[in-house]
């Protein structure tokens, strides 16, 4: 499907289904709003939730192009929009130069200047690259990574939906690209910067959506498995873990299993392939104690 | 300038619902004020948007109104919770049936901070006569204020006290940022000086240099609300007040108690009063008990160890009382000193004479603590302030 087909959210949720990303009823409304309203979709919630893959599911089951920005401590604007590309610019000039000298001519001052500020010294950068590509899917990842000032400058970009490049104009999206934006919270999101969003908040699935995903990514899972890994998952997180494992460790838990070859899950099994699923020593020490009990259940 | 039509696809935004004879949107605006009611900040802004995404939502369905107001009126995930709350109470219909392992939402408690400046039971009353005197004493030289242990001011002297904290002046830590800054010392910076050169016709004049800069490093601040430290908490949140306004991004602030608050939101406010009120409507547990160790925990899952305590100077104002068992506390304060760039425990008592830190709870949390500070007082305060900066 494309963007122009979604009529309601059910809709968008069987395009996001045919991708592999299997969604509720509130990621679907979330992103059919987005879609509709044409603001961009804030998703916060523990790693592990399917935020990341939220977006890029939305640009595969759409058909549109996916343009992504890691924000991390101190990226600015230069990182995040554009750039010169001073070593060309440079050598522009400098073959000018030689061009005038060899052929002994005047140099025009002004169009060897403008010609400087040529779109093609222009280096792109996420979302500038949005911005001109659009309609696209831009995804600004993990922006409580960001400075606050970055935040303060993406507000900007993202209510005008342009650019302004001193040098050459503005640079408008005709259509504006759909935007979400990822945080794990690590700080606090200035509040104008969410008021301009969708605010989502992302929870871990409910059992049977959790075995339906796991069943989707991996077809070549036993059902039994499935179920049996999320059933545990479940139980893993109700176990007060430091890290409490997200959808994408029960994925990997799930292709362990599958590659030391087990059929079903038990005690040596489980235990063999723990490392895939729970990060933290206390996690493991504490979750093999309590394997039994989880298995059992 | 005309704008460009929108087209087929992601259109731009769906014009507002007409307002004219809708008695359902009414309905839906009223419902927005009890949102606000139940403690979301809701904004015109954002009953605007959740008008116009009712408008693109199927209005019989329950789950698309419901989705439809919690994507446009929530910001947080508490506000999520005051947002079910609220949707329960105004449609009669409790969302959270269809998700499972929601904690029930904090129910909040009307208290005001009056209650809480008044001298604890037992320690003040009656004695008004004798502490006349010295509050004279105490105007006539403030110094002696400054040492004076907090729990043992008469109501006036904690006025004047907070006249005096209004007038620390702290200097938050900073720590080494990613970002570089054009400097007369450092390293050459390739993009200034070419930059340079191509105004200078290609030429190579000077070298430019850039350094790092500077960034105030975040500071958490965990201040135990129990009724051990009750005569103290009042001070120490006016003290996380002046310390959250001079840098207001960098610092965060949690109340320790039967449970964690976050009440960081609350103190950003630049008046004290109103911030210092706002925060204790926020806070359920004041003067209850203490489980030190489960509120870290709950601070270290919640926030910690996502990145709130990452490099951050973290100070715990508590005695160390822990009705809970110690080994848990130490468990979670060796958790919090990994993750941490400094750890200081800041203990009323630590200042008194024969104190020696023999409790279960500050014990079993000692050997990973970076200091151990008195904060009794004005003047251990501003010791406190010091430490900060310079950690």
């Amino acid at each position: 499907m494309t963007a122009t087909t979604a009529t309601s959210p059910d809709d968008l949720a069987r395009a996001l289904d045919a991708t592999g990303y299997l969604t509720d009823a509130g990621l679907a409304s979330a992103a059919f709003l987005a879609l509709r309203m044409g603001r961009p979709l804030f998703c916060e919630g523990e790693p592990g939730t399917g935020k990341t893959a939220l977006a890029q599911a939305l640009a595969e089951a759409l058909g549109l192009p996916l343009v992504r920005l890691q924000c991390h401590e101190g990226i600015d604007a230069a990182q995040a929009l554009y750039d010169w590309d001073f070593p060309r610019q440079l050598l522009h000039l400098r073959s000018v130069e030689a061009a005038a000298s060899a052929s002994h001519t005047e140099l025009d001052v002004d169009a060897v200047e403008s010609s400087l500020y040529d779109r093609r010294f222009l280096l792109a950068r996420p979302v500038l690259q949005a911005l001109q590509d659009s309609p696209c899917v831009l995804l600004v990842d993990e922006v409580d990574r960001a400075d606050d000032e970055f935040e303060a400058f993406l507000l900007e970009v993202l209510a005008e939906n342009s650019v302004t490049i001193p040098e050459i104009g503005v640079i408008r999206a005709e259509t504006p690209p759909l935007v979400v934006l990822t945080s794990n919270r690590t700080r606090e999101v200035h509040d104008a910067l969410k008021r301009r969003c969708l605010y989502l908040w992302l929870e871990h699935p409910d059992l049977a959506r959790e075995t339906a995903i796991l069943r989707r990514r991996l077809p070549d899972l036993p059902a039994e498995l499935a179920e049996q890994v999320a059933q545990a998952v479940h139980g893993l997180r109700g176990l007060d873990l430091l890290k409490p494992p997200g959808v994408a460790e029960s994925l990997d838990w799930a292709q362990a299993l599958q590659l030391v070859g087990a059929r079903r899950l038990d005690l040596a099994s489980a235990t063999a392939t723990l490392g895939a699923v729970l990060k933290y020593r206390e996690d493991a020490d504490r979750a093999r104690d309590k394997l039994d009990a989880l298995l059992a259940s | 300038m005309t704008a460009p039509a929108p087209p087929d696809g992601i259109d731009g935004p769906a014009p507002l619902p007409s307002p004219d004879g809708d008695a359902v949107l009414d309905d839906f605006v009223a419902f927005t004020r009890l949102v606000r009611g139940a403690g979301v900040p809701v904004t015109t802004d954002r009953v605007a948007a959740y008008l116009q995404a009712l408008r693109l939502s199927d209005l019989t369905s329950e789950v698309a109104t419901y989705w439809a107001g919690r994507l446009t009126l929530c910001a947080d995930p508490d506000d999520v919770v005051r947002y079910d709350h609220a949707f329960a109470a105004w449609f009669s219909a409790d969302p959270r049936d269809q998700r499972m392992g929601r904690p029930a939402p904090p129910k909040p408690r009307i208290s005001t901070m009056a209650a809480l400046t008044e001298p604890p039971p037992g320690a003040g009353s009656g004695d008004d006569e004798q502490e006349t005197p010295e509050l004279r004493v105490a105007a006539s030289g403030e110094e002696i204020l400054r040492d004076r242990d907090i729990a043992e001011l008469s109501i006036g002297e904690r006025e004047h006290l907070k006249a005096l904290l209004a007038l620390l002046r702290p200097a938050p830590p900073r720590r080494r940022a990613r970002r570089r800054r054009p400097a007369r010392r450092g390293e050459p910076d390739p993009r200034r000086t070419l930059r340079a050169a191509l105004a200078n016709g290609g030429e190579i004049g000077d070298l430019l240099r850039r350094a790092r800069r500077h960034r105030p490093r975040r500071v958490v601040l965990l201040v135990d609300v129990s009724g051990s430290m009750s005569p103290y908490a009042d001070t120490l949140l006016r003290f996380a007040h002046v310390v959250t306004r001079r840098t207001p991004t960098a610092v965060e602030t949690f109340t320790l108690g039967t449970r964690l608050t976050r009440v960081t939101r609350e103190l950003r406010q630049r008046d004290p009063e109103r911030a210092l009120g706002d925060a204790g409507r926020a806070i359920p547990d004041w003067s209850g008990g203490t489980r030190l160790g489960e509120a870290l925990r709950a601070f270290l899952d919640r926030w910690g160890q996502r990145g709130v305590a990452r490099r951050a100077v973290v100070v715990v104002f508590s005695d160390g009382w822990e009705r809970g068992g110690a080994e848990l506390l130490g468990e979670q304060a060796a958790r919090l000193a990994r993750l941490a760039h400094a750890v200081v425990w800041v203990n009323p008592h630590a200042g008194k004479s024969g104190y020696a830190p023999v409790q279960g709870g500050i014990a079993a949390a000692l050997p990973h603590v970076d200091r151990l500070l008195a904060g009794h007082s004005l003047t251990t305060l501003a010791e406190l302030l010091e430490v900060l900066r310079d950690a």
